[in-house]
């Protein structure tokens, strides 16, 4: 069988499949569906400095092959999550990625330090939340914001960087040139989509945040577009996502530009997703004939 | 422990218009399944996502659901026929907790089949049942196999009580003896309920409905705010609940 195991920005992944921030909690829930160390890695919820109660619901609405969601960062603040999650997530011998999010630049440097201290594999920089004002696509939506947030992530941190990009963007290649410039060890692209529903019986909105984020099936054929194009502006490794529910979208996503994976909303409607997601991979690579998974990464012939 | 599972079909009864009642077997997921659970169905190629269902009994084997049709899951699940299997994930979620003496059971719509399964499992029940109309009334012929006293309201009078669910029920709690009240259906009653409970000084537990994403409690999409001792949170209605505490729950 193929060698599914790939260095990323300095870390080893057994696989090329994480599951997404805000899709997994902390891993206590899927823990109890199967063994989480076959996984390549786990984002974790994402975190803040402090505490959040989020937004209030609904917070959920199903689309063509999609969800919008504004769950708003609802998460226990980083203390108590090095305190009361972080020493189990450590022994599930899969790599822990810390999702982190703030509202000022020295936010992100103050948490990055905390938990780059406390031992996570890789910390998640996230500029691209479309749910709450401060915390998220206020930095990622310039170079200049993602830059100063990388900048600031990098002089603490002890583990390798990696910044999420927001797709609400004109130029993803310019920001993505900004993060690396800025130190950036990795990417991972992309967050979701800002997207909205309206009931028409009420005229209201079906979600009480008005707007929310739009991923799955429905935001594949952007994601994929968009790591293309960050894979042609960077040079620093890249965690593809958005939409992805097969093995054949995974390799779509490498054949891209992406090193590793994530999966995300698949785990709604089959929460076994990233078990099969791995063995579609391993399925391709024997097929084809590849020894190592990290042979496809950017493969795709251009016309 | 949940656990994915397909479980087959063995029956679809139409109980009222647009409300169906499917018997499965369940083999793996109903001898695990408490009152007040739900199980999370896969509903189709077509829906991303599955859709929760409140466990109306389970026997053995057999594993009993009723479904309204409001959207497009749950239009997949009533077009179901025998012989049909189902990707179900489950049983999921917090019940409700059922001790010693009677308990009253308090149904409005289609929140009333869990009740069953808690009637079953209580010591001793009575029932308040609430429908919109008269051709709604579902269920009634098995609450009264299994409980005491059962009363059925109707908003349009053309069945049982006219009215909704709170005069009888503040009837029954001033002349009964309740080691508590256990009430599933739309949010505004649920309200009236508790408060009927704390000025009669009767614990309640209330079922809340909420659209709901992974099902397991890992994405937060399906957010209660509650309050115990003076602090408030965002609980999971799929994991902490669906069944919480009335006292708890920020209406």
């Amino acid at each position: 069988m193929a060698d599914l195991s790939v260095n990323f920005a300095g870390v080893p992944f057994k696989t090329p499949v994480v599951v997404a921030s805000g899709t997994f909690g902390f891993g206590r829930e899927y823990a109890e569906l199967f063994d989480l160390s076959v996984l390549g890695g786990i984002c974790v919820k994402g975190l803040t400095l402090r505490p959040r109660l989020g937004n209030p619901p609904p917070r959920i609405a199903e689309t063509p092959m999609g969800i919008l969601n504004s769950v708003g960062l609802q998460n226990p603040g980083v203390d108590r999550f090095i305190e009361d999650e972080l020493p189990d997530l450590k022994t599930l011998g899969t790599n822990i990625i810390a999702n982190i999010s703030g509202d000022t630049v020295e936010e992100y440097a103050e948490m990055a330090e905390k938990l780059s201290e406390a031992g996570v594999d890789l910390i998640e920089v996230n500029v691209s939340c479309p749910n709450v004002k401060a915390g998220g696509a206020a930095f990622g939506v310039s170079p200049q914001g993602a830059a100063a947030v990388t900048r600031a992530v990098k002089r603490v941190s002890k583990v390798p960087v990696m910044v999420k990009l927001t797709p609400n963007v004109t130029d993803i290649a310019e920001i993505a040139r900004a993060a690396e410039d800025a130190g950036a060890d990795a990417l991972s692209l992309i967050n979701t989509i800002l997207g909205m529903r309206i009931d028409i019986k009420t005229r209201r909105p079906v979600l009480r945040n008005n707007t929310g984020g739009l991923s799955g099936p429905a935001v594949f054929p952007v994601a994929v577009r968009m790591v293309w194009q960050a894979r042609r502006a960077v040079k620093i490794p890249i965690c593809g996502m958005g939409g992805i529910m097969t093995g054949e979208d995974a390799v779509e996503m490498m054949l891209a530009g992406a090193d590793i994976v994530s999966v995300g909303t698949a785990l709604f409607r089959d929460p076994l997703a990233p078990l099969r997601v791995t063995e579609g991979i391993a399925r391709y690579l024997d097929e084809n004939g590849y020894p190592n998974v990290s042979e496809i990464t950017g493969k795709v012939q251009l016309y | 422990m949940p656990v994915l599972t397909r479980a087959a079909i063995r029956e679809v009864t139409t109980l009222a218009p647009e409300v169906v009642r499917l018997t499965l077997d369940a083999r793996e997921l109903a001898p695990l399944a408490k009152p007040g659970q739900f199980v999370h169905i896969r509903c189709g190629e077509e829906n991303l996502l599955r859709r929760p269902i409140s466990v109306c009994d389970a026997k053995g084997e057999s594993l009993t659901l009723v479904v309204q049709r409001k959207g497009k899951g749950t239009a997949y699940l009533s077009e179901r026929r025998p012989g049909d299997v189902l990707d179900l994930l489950g049983p999921l979620g917090h019940g409700f907790e059922i001790g010693e003496g009677r308990y009253l059971l308090v149904g409005g719509g289609i929140g009333t089949p869990p009740l069953l399964y808690a009637a079953r499992s209580a010591p001793q029940a009575d029932a308040v049942l609430g429908f919109r109309a008269g051709d709604a009334v579902i269920l009634e012929e098995d609450f009264r196999s299994i409980c005491g006293a059962v009363v059925v309201t109707t908003e349009d009078g053309a069945y049982g009580l006219p009215g909704n669910v709170t005069g009888p029920l503040k009837e029954m709690l001033e002349s009964g003896s309740y080691a508590g009240v256990l009430a599933c259906g739309p949010r505004p009653m649920l309200r009236a309920v508790a408060e009927a409970c704390a000025a009669f000084q009767v614990p309640c537990q209330v079922s809340l409905e909420e659209r709901m994403g992974c099902g397991v409690g890992a994405c937060l999409v399906c957010a209660c705010r509650t309050a115990k001792d003076g602090r408030e949170e965002m609980r999971r209605v799929c994991k902490d609940g669906p069944v919480f505490r009335a006292e708890e729950v920020c209406w």
